[in-house]
């Protein structure tokens, strides 16, 4: 193996592709996600008939995204990306794709982790007359937010795993580097050193997420 | 204050609740006792409206909870505070921010907040405690924090579901003392429910016994405690007597003073703080032999009870005597059996 084939540049060049599609993409995956948990966890159990359609209507799509892989998820979405991006080629045009992907998943991991919040907790804020929007921020949110960040953590760290997949159908990043420059041309000292960043780059992940988790957590 | 009508409430055919009619007045303390399954928890839960009555009306100061409009429901009930079994503390919060947490809702500014919060802490004996988490105290200073949180909003009701359950006894004292005193200071109207008759003869002024939904016994708690009508109610009265009060010693007791009737006096209110032993014995010349007997302190009187075996030829002269004052007599053998 030849280290000084690798053109470091590019490398770079490749980690800071992968860094902005994954950054983006987890910070609107964690406001989306929470949005579309929250909307499913408020509109569970209830006897409203718009709520309970609302409810099925957005746990179907949630399922039917999370079920479909992702590799199949970004073909099908082309059309709708060269409309919303122009071009399907680069990092910003894979972040449609990715945030479609992860979304749904972080959803769910975020309904999980509002059933875990104390229902006797809800119950007393509701006794001191709290509406919904105060539930949802001064309860709902703080009593869940362990269960929120090592699930965008989680989430975060999939998402590394997809703009790698994204590389290989043009999105750019480490992926793209791997694959094509490394495998396909038979440079596999440019695969292997990737693959040592994206390993650095998800044990950071880790780290930051599990230190913010511990810290937030005074159970 | 508050006035329950017809109070019902069914979940899926069963009747949680059924029909229960109950006056509060203003500043009383008023204990709701009943075994588990009884309906307590959803009786107090419907008097704020988190459960909401099948039938019936809820009126608090006048005004009927279930014909509210959301909004005005939930004003409402920023003027009730509660206080729960198991605390309901948020853990995300310190022992401050969580006493804060009802003043945040009710909008209240931030230098009102913090000094009605520091005389709040120092009411409930918390002093120190301000930055501790939830997890750091124990289950008394929880109670003491979730007490204090109903405080905050100047309730003029204050709903306890089942406060004292997760204590151990002296935290209980120590809780139940609060409240009272919290009651005579600030007047406030208090409703509480509990399975424990030591919760109710320790501070409550009046109580209504709850069985399978209905209210079977109300009244002053002296009243019910001397003269309990209905099976429940007696076993209840029980619990405060001590064991040696049980039927068991007391035919024990009639084994060891053969000489003499053995007697049970029950003093009520005034008669207990009378010398009428010293009175009877004097006037009719007998012999009383205490065997045993306690005066128990309830926060509407005291209330006594007195095992005595009387020897002497007056004896029934005595009795009459001593039910024509209003004590309560109940022979128990007789010196021919």
């Amino acid at each position: 193996m030849k280290l000084n084939n690798i053109d470091w540049n590019m490398m770079f060049e490749a980690l800071k592709e992968t860094l902005y599609m994954t950054l983006w993409t987890t910070i609107i995956t964690f406001f989306l996600g929470l949005l579309i948990g929250l909307i499913l966890f408020l509109t569970s159990k209830k006897n409203h008939l718009l709520l309970k359609l609302t409810n099925g209507i957005i746990s179907s799509l949630v399922n039917v995204f999370r079920s479909i892989p992702f590799v199949i998820l970004i073909i099908l979405l082309v059309p709708y990306t060269k409309l919303l991006v122009g071009t399907m080629l680069g990092p910003t045009a894979a972040l449609p794709a990715l945030i479609v992907g992860a979304a749904p998943f972080y959803a769910r991991l975020v309904v999980i982790g509002l059933k875990e919040v104390d229902k006797g907790v809800i119950e007393a804020s509701k006794a001191m007359g709290a509406n919904t929007i105060q539930v949802i921020y001064k309860v709902l949110i703080p009593e869940s937010l362990p269960a929120l960040l090592s699930g965008i953590t989680v989430t975060c760290v999939m998402l590394v795993g997809y703009t790698a997949l994204a590389g290989i159908i043009g999105a750019g990043g480490l992926g793209q580097l791997a694959y094509m420059d490394g495998f396909q041309r038979g440079r596999y000292e440019i695969t292997f050193v990737s693959t040592l960043i994206i390993l650095g780059i998800v044990f950071i992940i880790q780290l930051i997420g599990d230190s913010f988790t511990k810290l937030v957590d005074k159970r | 204050m508050i006035t329950l009508k017809n109070l019902t409430k069914t979940f899926q055919n069963t009747v949680a609740v059924n029909e229960v009619d109950i006056k509060i007045n203003k500043g009383e303390i008023f204990g709701i006792i009943g075994y588990s399954g009884a309906g307590k928890s959803t009786l107090i839960r419907m008097i704020n409206l988190l459960e909401e009555p099948t039938s019936g009306k809820v009126m608090v100061n006048n005004k009927d909870l279930t014909l509210m409009k959301k909004k005005d429901l939930r004003l409402m009930r920023q003027k009730m505070g509660m206080i729960f079994q198991h605390f309901n503390l948020l853990w995300s919060r310190t022992v401050y921010e969580n006493i804060a947490f009802p003043l945040e809702i009710a909008r209240v500014n931030k230098n009102e907040i913090n000094k009605c919060v520091l005389e709040l802490i120092q009411l409930v004996g918390l002093v120190g405690k301000e930055n501790a988490y939830p997890s750091q105290l124990s289950g008394g200073q929880k109670q003491r924090v979730g007490i204090a949180r109903a405080l905050a909003i100047f309730p003029e009701v204050l709903l306890c579901d089942e406060i004292t359950s997760a204590l151990d006894p002296e935290t209980t004292n120590a809780i139940l003392d609060l409240l009272k005193d919290i009651n005579e200071k600030l007047g406030l109207t208090i409703v509480l429910i509990t399975h424990e008759m030591h919760v109710i003869k320790k501070i409550c002024h009046r109580l209504a016994v709850l069985e399978k939904g209905e209210v079977i016994e109300t009244g002053p708690v002296l009243d019910v405690f001397t003269y309990p009508k209905k099976q429940t109610t007696k076993n209840f009265v029980k619990q405060i007597q001590s064991a040696e009060e049980q039927e068991l010693s007391i035919s024990h007791l009639v084994k060891k003073y053969p000489e003499g009737p053995l007697v049970l006096l029950k003093f009520i209110k005034d008669e207990a703080s009378k010398p009428l032993i010293s009175t009877v014995i004097r006037k009719f010349d007998v012999m009383v032999n205490i065997l045993q007997g306690k005066v128990i302190q309830t926060n509407n009187g005291s209330y006594g009870v007195l095992h005595v075996q009387m020897i002497g030829n007056h004896v029934n002269e005595a009795l009459s005597y001593l039910k024509s004052v209003g004590v309560i007599v109940e022979v128990i053998t007789n010196e021919t059996q």
